[in-house]
């Protein structure tokens, strides 16, 4: 087997001097070109589990590598630049127009400008945002949903290997939402991508991902493909799962009408 | 007449450029040089809880000390410094004026940009601090990319806080030297002169809500992302600068400056003199209300040319004698001890400005009161008042030692009022100052001082070391000399008291010269 390309191994991390528990003991690989989700409730450690991977925070014990490189030997600036990261809370800098915040890690390479302008007007096309419109707005004049998509516009404006999702389409329509998760997973494939999405949809998870992660708690409860989950037998795993089978379940009832047995 | 067609209104004006010029001059290099010092000082500072709390301590405690204490501890400061360059160096500076005053009121500014800076960095969003780092950018270029710019209105509301405070307290700037919008308001309250005191806080008041109506457009401007606004704030701040400058620095040049005392007797005999200079084609400027140990200094370092000061108070606080000596025995030793500093004695002018017990006439009379010995067995009832100084000076111990006398209360008054008060017998007695007009008006006596306590007071005219030789200048001041007799200044001085048009120091000094120069 091929070296993973991200890799926890035994990771804990502690805060308050060790009254956290916010990731505890967790070992998990991600390949290259795989897109992975984290699910889990709220404070069960996924957001620390995505810092640590670019050294916003560092591990309380464990190791993980990045590309075979410990991260704690790497130069964290570099590291960040060559990962994408879309925060869970937006993270756009209010201060700077919506190119701005995009092209920002571009410009911290010292990337041309004029290569920076045509790289943002791309991404505003890829995020499905209208360059004239809303290029030059600062985020405060955007919606929730448009702010999440320059986010990960931002996330992806350095051509990285790595992505790192937290949250990423929370906050949009179920519509937009569809469409952007689709995209973003062709965009993935077609530049063979390595993502990590973190998201609280386990139906969203399962539609994106090629694998799914399940975190309670600080551990890491279950991780595999959609059906190697469905055969788990941790009840948690299956509550988080019926919501999905639920739902298919009111569609197919619900819509009868729909050509979707022509599919199956 | 009415208060609008007054001539010193029109007098004020003319003042306007220079001291408008070296007003703004003075505040906008503190303020720069206060905003240099304390950027770095906070931004080090924010995430060092000690060394924040110390910054924070202190420049709360330079903000407790009264700007014109803190103005005039800086100049004894700068002399010594200047004495030591000039040791090890070989070259000194002026301690007098401009650098004092930026120092001081730079120190004055620091506060409200210190705390508004560290509490600005503070607020900015911890999710904004960590997209920083998120997106690759190191500690600095997270600073000045992201956390100053979001930091910067409320470092705006500092600075606009401590420009106002700034263009304030460089009022008191002053009585250490420099030539500011405070001259109108320091001349004003000596010669009971409201048009300039109002004049001067009227302008400080306009000049101080200009710049920061200025301020608050570029910091509406930055808020709201409106570069027009900020750009106009920005250019009118530079346009004051200019404008103001561009006047200012074409009134300096080779003059012989004229220095002169806090006291009105002081704005009248510079006056004079500039009068005199410029009458014999040297161009002359005066730099009025200097404190009393500023301005001997100024004189020996060349900052001011001529001034006239009193043997008594050069005897005691100067040359710090404890003994009194007599008239003519006491300036011949002046004027050895001042050779050796290179001041010439130039001459005495005639008459006399002694520290004096001064009581209503009526009430010397009814007490059979001749002199300070006959005052010396009452005064356990009775109430003194002195200006600031006086209580505190070599003379008081002199004649409390010599007479033995010692009231039940001693108070502390503006000289301007001390006069009334002892007329009024709200006090009984005063230390009140031999040439003044007040006296006459009042119907006040002089007690007599027989066991000599207080030394002479003879108003001499002293030139600093480079002007000692200027025979044209000694030209043009020697017709003063020994002209002018007790009496003259007496009505001088009253005159000056007034409070209208006639009383301003230059209408007066015409006068005096009419005087003395028909005789
Ligand atoms: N800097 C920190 N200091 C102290 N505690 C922290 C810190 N960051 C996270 N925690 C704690 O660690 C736990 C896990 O937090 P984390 O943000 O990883 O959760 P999460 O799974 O992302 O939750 P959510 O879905 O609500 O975003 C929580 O209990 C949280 O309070
Ligand atoms: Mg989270």
């Amino acid at each position: 087997m091929i070296a993973p390309l991200i890799s926890f191994s035994h990771v804990s991390k502690s805060f308050d001097g060790g009254r956290v528990q916010a990731v505890d003991d967790v070992s998990l690989d991600v390949a290259e070109g795989e897109f992975l989700a984290i699910v889990g409730g709220s404070g069960s450690g996924k957001t620390t589990l995505l810092r640590l991977a670019n050294r916003l925070i560092e591990p309380s014990t464990g190791s993980i590598t990045v590309a075979g490189e410990d991260v704690t030997s790497v130069d964290p600036i570099g590291l960040r630049r060559r990962i994408g990261y879309v925060f869970q809370s937006g993270g756009l800098f209010p201060h700077m127009s919506v190119a701005d915040n995009i092209g920002i890690t571009p410009r911290l390479l010292g990337i041309p400008s004029d290569e920076i302008s045509a790289r943002v007007d791309e991404l505003l096309d890829l995020v499905r945002l209208d360059r004239t419109h809303h290029r030059d707005r600062f985020p405060h004049e955007l919606s929730g949903g448009q702010r999440q998509r320059v986010g990960v516009a931002r996330a992806l404006a350095a051509r990285p290997r790595i992505v790192l999702m937290d949250e990423p389409f929370g906050a949009l329509d179920p519509l937009t939402r569809d469409a952007l998760g689709d995209d973003y997973r062709a965009l993935h494939k077609q530049l063979g991508l390595t993502t990590i999405m973190i998201t609280h949809d386990m139906t969203e998870a399962i539609l994106l991902a090629d694998r799914v992660a399940v975190m309670r708690s600080g551990k890491l409860l279950a991780e595999g493909t959609p059906t190697d989950l469905s055969q788990s037998d941790d009840p948690y795993v299956g509550e988080l799962l019926g919501t999905p089978r639920r739902q298919a379940a009111r569609l197919q009832m619900l819509l009868p009408k729909d050509d979707g047995g022509g599919a199956a | 007449m009415s208060l609008f067609t007054d001539p010193r209104w029109s007098e004020a004006l003319g003042h306007l450029p220079d001291y408008l010029g070296n007003h703004v001059r003075v505040s906008v290099t503190a303020l720069a040089l206060g905003l240099a010092i304390s950027l770095p000082l906070a931004i080090v500072a924010r995430n060092r809880p000690v060394l924040r709390g110390a910054l924070l301590g202190l420049a709360s405690i330079v903000q407790t000390v009264p700007g014109l204490a803190l103005l005039a501890l800086f100049y004894p400061l700068l002399l010594a410094l200047a004495a030591l360059s000039l040791q090890w160096f070989g070259a000194g500076f002026s301690a007098f004026g401009f650098l004092p005053s930026v120092l001081a009121l730079a120190l004055y500014s620091m506060l409200p940009v210190l705390r508004n800076t560290i509490t600005g960095l503070d607020g900015v969003d911890a999710a904004l601090t960590e997209a920083a780092q998120g997106v690759g950018m190191t500690p600095q270029q997270s600073l000045f990319m992201v956390e100053l710019p979001l930091a910067l209105p409320v470092m705006m509301a500092g600075i606009r806080t401590s420009a106002v405070w700034v263009i304030g307290t460089a009022t008191l700037s002053t009585p250490i030297g420099q030539t500011s919008l405070g001259n109108y308001i320091f001349a004003g309250l000596q010669t009971q002169n409201w048009v300039f005191v109002l004049f001067g806080c009227f302008a400080a008041a306009l000049l101080a809500l200009a710049v920061d109506q200025l301020l608050a457009l570029i910091e509406t401007g930055i808020r709201l992302r409106q570069r027009v606004r900020t750009a106009i704030g920005a250019l009118g701040i530079a346009a004051l600068v200019v404008a103001t400058l561009v006047r200012s620095l074409s009134y300096s040049g080779l003059r012989v400056v004229v220095g002169a005392k806090t006291f009105s007797e002081q704005y009248v005999l510079a006056a004079l003199m500039a009068q005199r200079l410029q009458a014999a084609g040297l161009p002359a400027t005066t730099r009025e209300g200097l404190g009393s140990n500023v301005i001997y200094d100024a004189l020996g370092s060349g900052d001011i040319d001529v001034y006239v000061d009193y043997s008594g108070t050069l005897w005691a606080n100067q040359f710090h004698h404890t003994d009194v000596k007599p008239r003519e025995e006491l300036l011949g030793i002046l004027k050895d001890t001042l050779a050796k500093a290179s001041i010439t004695l130039f001459g005495e002018l005639g008459f006399a400005n002694a520290y004096a017990l001064v009581m209503p006439r009526r009430k010397a009379e009814a007490l059979g009161i001749k002199s300070i010995a006959d005052l010396a067995s009452h005064t356990s009832t009775m109430t003194m008042a002195a200006d600031y100084e006086f209580f505190s000076r070599p003379e008081w111990a002199g004649l409390q030692k010599a007479y033995g006398i010692a009231f039940r209360a001693q108070r502390q008054m503006q000289p301007d009022f001390m006069y009334a008060a002892v007329a009024s017998g709200e006090v009984d007695v005063i230390a009140g100052y031999t040439s003044d007009g007040l006296i006459a008006k009042y119907d006040l006596v002089v007690l007599d001082d027989p066991k000599y306590a207080i030394p002479p007071y003879d108003a001499i005219m002293l030139l600093a070391p480079k002007r000692g030789n200027d025979q044209a200048l000694r030209a043009a001041l020697q017709p003063l000399l020994g002209r002018i007799d007790i009496a003259t200044m007496r009505e001088a001085n009253l005159r000056a008291a007034g409070n209208d048009a006639t009383s301003s120091p230059d209408v007066v000094a015409r006068w005096l010269w009419e005087k003395i120069g028909r005789k």
